[in-house]
């Protein structure tokens, strides 16, 4: 390890790192703009810049050069200077010069009190503002209902292109102009395309990208309470940190988890969170009265009406995979393991537990998101994991930049030295083959995009297996046989292959064959990865719990053995066609449902009992890659809330269960999963439980600056109510408490003396981009499972399309396809009616074209027609998850005639659409 | 952006550009490459750069307009709003301001009517500054359309503005 002397004292580095993140991992403060730790080094801003002598006496007669720490590597016996007054003074000079024509409004900037700018100014000491000129003023552009744009503050560092289209691959924002007018922005105002564009509010280092829901309703951040929190967005299950003011949930934060999310969110999961604000959340327990309306009533009388209900009587429960592990077992307790629903429909229920089986069963590794991207061959089977679990598409950005580290590698050039890797590279990645049922968003980094129908994804993927492991394959369809040699030639040369599919194309051969594919690797003797993703953010959770042969929707339904429903956090005519729901509903004569949010289902029940959110609940959720994960009430539910797992166990002890008597804490119903339930073991590992203290004292929620706590409630009475307790949790909802060296899954948020942004990230880490010092959040439930012996099997059948017919393909889109966070402020102005894409010769043939209506099945759905000529021949894409589209079914094959009296809608159009318009307008 | 989109953007160009930008392709591995130069051929056929033109130009290099119009802002020598006819290059970099460019500039202001980036009524004459013409030793000296003037004098501009103006 090389050593080298800062300020005389000697220090001894990892080697291979530059100076600048080995100074921050040293805790040393070295002021930066434009470097980042998952994007490294450019050399742009000048501001880490430090004193570097070549021998003794130069350093004694002070006779250095100055050097930017970010560009220059920690070598043996190198002498620097941070505090010699030469580097300050530059320092200074360097963030003087940046602020220029900045506009010195923190006041009114939302960015204040967490800002990176102000930290720097701070540190470096630039106190007076010495220059009397005219400052350069910009205008703003609107980017969305996501982002606010305010260029005066820019500074311009450089990091929000380079993180935008470096790191992200978006392509619709640029620097524009030159020298002091440079502008970061959109050639024409609109929407940002990317779906990670919401990073931009934590990568700029000051107010320039705002998060616009919290600038709309604003709190600063010292102001915020938070919690350390999972998405729920999808199955990936990043790690984030909501902030709640007023009881209202201001703004998602990214949390750092080396293992799962590293720096990054999508904006799903920063934006889609605000449906806890919403205003058709449940206030109180609702009884069904004659008028069919409801009767508010309060807690007591609401579990006296559900207990009375439930005794005696033939119980079904209909669990949920976006409710935490712990709610889904009391509700399985309370109604008896084999009335138990995990509450999937019936393909979601095969599909998922597949997955889970699959993996349980591969000799393959299910990969953390480090692993990922560090993929060199990478396959994908029916997945457009930008839309379906959209985090690791980002990281699948990062993995396809292998070739160039490597390129880097063979040259002895650093893989920090972003600027020099990425010109080396040029347009060369690690091949990324990408077969799905239309083009996907990761299609300008793929080397192969190949379209098919999910059976012949299947086709393809057995295919690839067979030719891997020898086999010679039988005949194969044209449009798959071209595509076999490339894909496996690549994977047999892998280093560290990757595999992915899932659940989204609705077909059990595609995921079969992708786990197909990896086994043959390991048999090859390969360092083998598989992930395969399963819609939300509990699914694999819940396949654990109740297994494959719990009871799904339909069979349920089917059964129709019972007298009372109790439907936990789950909008049936969501998940499953209308008939069935109505079937299900139709058998029970009491339906009790527990939700957040008035839905459908809620309105068919005969009691509802309002459920706390995630944002206000402790709960366990199990991610795509069987990581068990807890997350914490960020503040304490309002009125008559209550969590589910609290209603449930409540009516569990009214009843008498012995399975509930010696539960009484949040940690005895995880204790008890996990004594009881196998597969779910260990997610006792989540977190500690409830009695941890961090050097004898709690956590505090609240920042030590939060202000105003006695101010709050003033207008409604002058005396403070006491703050809730939590007795759940090592966490408080006060200010008091220590936040430092807890283990990682207790971070409610980042601060640090002098680092008020959330730079101060890397003072909690072991090092600079490492993970944090408290240990990775979370319990991994998967390791490597056994291969189970079995034979070649069958090559699955091709698709044969019919005449007149088409089959249906589920399309996923980031806004839209997920239920809650299309009900959030902002997110909710992106998402799209239901749709039916189609390609443009069939759309002749039916004589429709774009905005267009179309019939499905004579009345089984009615969608607006959008061409997209990239949909597999003889299939057509609907939009999953959106509005008027659960009554279609993957896979399913259906008859489309044009609707009459259609009325067009004016389309939603994106930025590029809008340039198009305009272009072709003028022609 | 569909394939659709993009030949409707790329129409916005004529078959001439298309061609001599499409030559300028055929000499480099990458597309986007010839950024520059097809700004260039479309600026030498249209005088300036619309933004209808840079939509179909990034279309042409597969490249976002975002991202072609930060090199075209880049360079102030391409032009992203109208100019006249000709434009006025007037040098202000240090051998021509020594020797006077600021008055030299107020000359012209006063026979055209127009300040720096500004274009005369009839459309003849875009006024602009510029930091460079590698004609140091000539100072003071100015660019009209594609002719170098040096050693300019406040009668020299007069004549040049006036004789330019004679077709």
């Amino acid at each position: 390890m090389p050593t080298i002397r800062i300020d005389g004292v000697e220090y001894e580095m990892e080697a291979g790192k530059n100076l600048l993140e080995s100074c921050l991992s040293l805790g040393l403060d070295l002021p930066y703009f434009c470097w980042h730790p998952a994007m490294g080094s450019v050399g742009a801003c000048r501001q880490c810049a430090v004193v570097q002598y070549l021998t003794d006496e130069d350093e004694q007669s002070g006779r250095g050069r100055i050097v930017m720490g970010c560009m220059t590597p920690v070598t043996d016996g190198a002498i620097f200077s941070l505090d010699g007054d030469r580097a300050k003074g530059f320092r200074e000079s360097v963030v003087e010069s940046l602020m220029l024509n900045h506009p010195h409004d923190c006041p009114v900037c939302a960015e204040g009190g967490e800002c990176h700018l102000q930290d720097m100014t701070v540190m470096v000491g630039h106190r007076d503002r010495v220059y009397r000129g005219q400052k350069n003023t910009h205008r703003n552009q609107y980017l969305g209902p996501l982002i606010n744009h305010e260029m005066n503050r820019c500074i311009t560092c450089y990091r929000c292109t380079r993180y935008y289209k470096d790191y992200a691959g978006g392509t619709d924002l640029a620097a524009l102009a030159s020298h002091d007018h440079v502008y970061f922005g959109r050639h024409q105002e609109g929407v940002l395309e990317s779906e990670f564009a919401g990073n931009l509010v934590e990568v700029c280092p000051t107010g320039v990208f705002t998060d616009k829901t919290l600038v709309n309703d604003y709190t600063r951040k010292w102001d915020l309470q938070s919690a350390p929190s999972v998405c729920t967005g999808c199955a990936v299950g990043c790690n984030t940190v909501p902030g709640e003011r007023y009881g209202r949930l201001k703004r998602v934060h990214n949390r750092f988890n080396a293992e799962v999310n590293g720096y990054f969110l999508c904006d799903r999961g920063r934006f889609g969170a605000n449906f806890v604000n919403n205003d058709e959340r449940l206030e109180s327990p609702g009884l069904r009265n004659q008028t069919g309306s409801y009767d508010p009533v309060d807690h007591h009388h609401a579990l006296q009406v559900m207990a009375e209900a439930c005794s005696g009587a033939r119980v079904a429960g209909i669990g949920s995979p976006r409710a935490s592990v712990e709610a889904n077992y009391l509700l399985r307790n309370l109604v008896g393991e084999d009335n138990f629903s995990p509450g999937f429909n019936d393909r979601e229920h095969k599909l998922v537990n597949l997955a889970l089986e699959l993996q349980q069963a591969s000799s393959a590794v299910t990969p953390d998101i480090r692993s990922i991207e560090s993929a060199d061959v990478i396959l994908i089977l029916g997945e457009d994991l930008t839309n379906t679990a959209p985090r690791l598409a980002l990281a699948l950005r990062q993995s396809v930049r292998n070739k160039a580290f490597e390129m880097a590698a063979d040259l002895r050039l650093e893989s920090w030295q972003d600027a020099a890797v990425r010109n080396l590279a040029q347009d060369q990645l690690s091949p990324l083959f990408i077969a799905a049922t239309g083009s996907t968003r990761l299609a300008d980094v793929a080397e192969e995009n190949i379209t098919l129908a999910p059976q012949n994804i299947a086709r393809l993927g057995a295919a690839v297996a067979a030719s891997i492991s020898g086999h010679a394959g039988e005949d194969l369809e044209p449009e798959i046989a071209g595509h076999v040699e490339a894909i496996s030639t690549a994977l047999r040369a892998a280093k560290r292959p990757l595999i992915i599919s899932g659940t989204s194309c609705g077909n059990a051969e595609v995921m079969q064959t992708a786990a197909d594919v990896a086994e043959a690797l390991c048999q090859s003797g390969q360092q083998t990865m598989l992930t395969l993703t399963v819609p939300e953010a509990n699914s694999l959770g819940q396949a654990m719990l109740a297994g494959p042969d719990s009871p799904s929707l339909g069979k349920l339904a089917a059964d129709g053995n019972f007298d009372v429903l109790v439907i936990l956090e789950n909008d049936l005519y969501h998940r499953a066609p209308e008939p069935e729901v109505e079937r299900l509903l139709a058998t029970a004569d009491t339906v009790i449902v527990l939700d957040g949010l008035d839905n459908r289902t809620t309105s068919a029940a005969s009691l509802v009992l309002p459920a706390a959110s995630f944002a206000e609940t402790e709960g366990t959720l199990v991610s795509l890659e069987g990581r068990a994960q807890r997350h914490y009430p960020v503040f304490a539910p309002k009125g008559e809330r209550r969590p589910a797992w609290v209603w449930l166990l409540a009516c569990s002890k009214e009843l008498g269960l012995s399975t509930a008597a010696d539960l009484h804490h949040f940690d005895d119903i995880t204790r008890d999963c996990a004594a009881n339930i196998a597969d779910l073991a260990g997610i006792t590992g989540a977190a500690p439980d409830h009695h941890f203290r961090n050097a004898g004292v709690k956590i505090p929620r609240q920042p030590h600056r939060y202000s105003g706590r006695t101010a709050m409630r003033a207008d409604i009475s002058v005396h403070e109510p006491k703050q809730p307790v939590d007795e759940e949790s090592p966490l408080a909802f006060t200010m008091e408490g220590l936040n430092r060296s807890q283990p990682g899954s207790l971070l409610p948020f980042v601060w640090a003396p002098g680092w008020n942004s959330n730079q101060s990230l890397h003072r909690f880490q072991s090092e600079v981009g490492g993970p944090l010092r408290g240990g990775t959040a979370g319990m991994r439930l998967l390791g490597p499972g056994q291969a189970k012996e079995s034979g070649p099997r069958e090559n699955p059948p091709a698709f044969s399309p019919t005449q007149g017919q088409w089959q249906l393909v589920p399309r996923y889109r980031i806004f839209g396809s997920e239920e809650l966070s299309a009900l959030s402020l902002g997110v909710a102005e992106l998402c799209e009616d239901g749709y039916i894409e189609i390609r443009a010769d069939d759309a002749l043939g039916l004589e429709v074209g774009e905005g267009d209506g179309l019939n499905l099945n004579d009345g089984l759905a009615t969608l607006e027609v959008k061409i997209n000529n990239s949909i597999a021949a003889g299939c057509i894409g609907y939009a999953a998850g959106h509005s008027g589209t659960a009554n279609l079914t993957p896979g399913e094959n259906i008859s489309l005639q044009k609707a009459q009296g259609w009325k067009r809608r004016r389309p939603q159009l994106i930025g590029s659409d809008r340039s198009t318009e305009i272009g072709s307008g003028n022609d | 952006m569909s394939e659709a989109n993009s030949m409707n953007l790329i129409s916005a160009l004529s078959q001439e550009e298309l061609q001599a930008i499409d030559a300028e392709i055929a000499h480099v591995p990458y597309r986007d490459a010839v950024a520059i130069d097809a700004l260039k051929i479309v600026q030498a056929h249209r005088g300036w750069v619309s933004d209808e033109s840079l939509s179909a130009i990034a279309a042409h290099l597969h490249m976002s307009a975002d991202e072609l119009d930060g090199i075209a802002t880049f360079y102030n020598l391409i032009y992203r709003r109208p100019v006249g006819d000709k434009v006025i290059l007037l040098c202000n970099s240090i051998s021509c301001w020594i020797k006077g460019c600021d008055n030299l500039q107020q000359r012209i202001t006063e026979e055209l009517g127009v300040e720096l980036g500004e274009t005369t009524s009839d459309n003849r004459y875009t006024l602009l500054p510029v930091t460079c013409l590698g004609a140091c030793d000539k100072a003071p000296v100015m660019m009209v359309g594609d002719e170098l003037h040096e050693d300019l004098c406040e009668e020299s501009i007069i004549r040049i503005l006036g004789g330019s103006t004679t077709p």
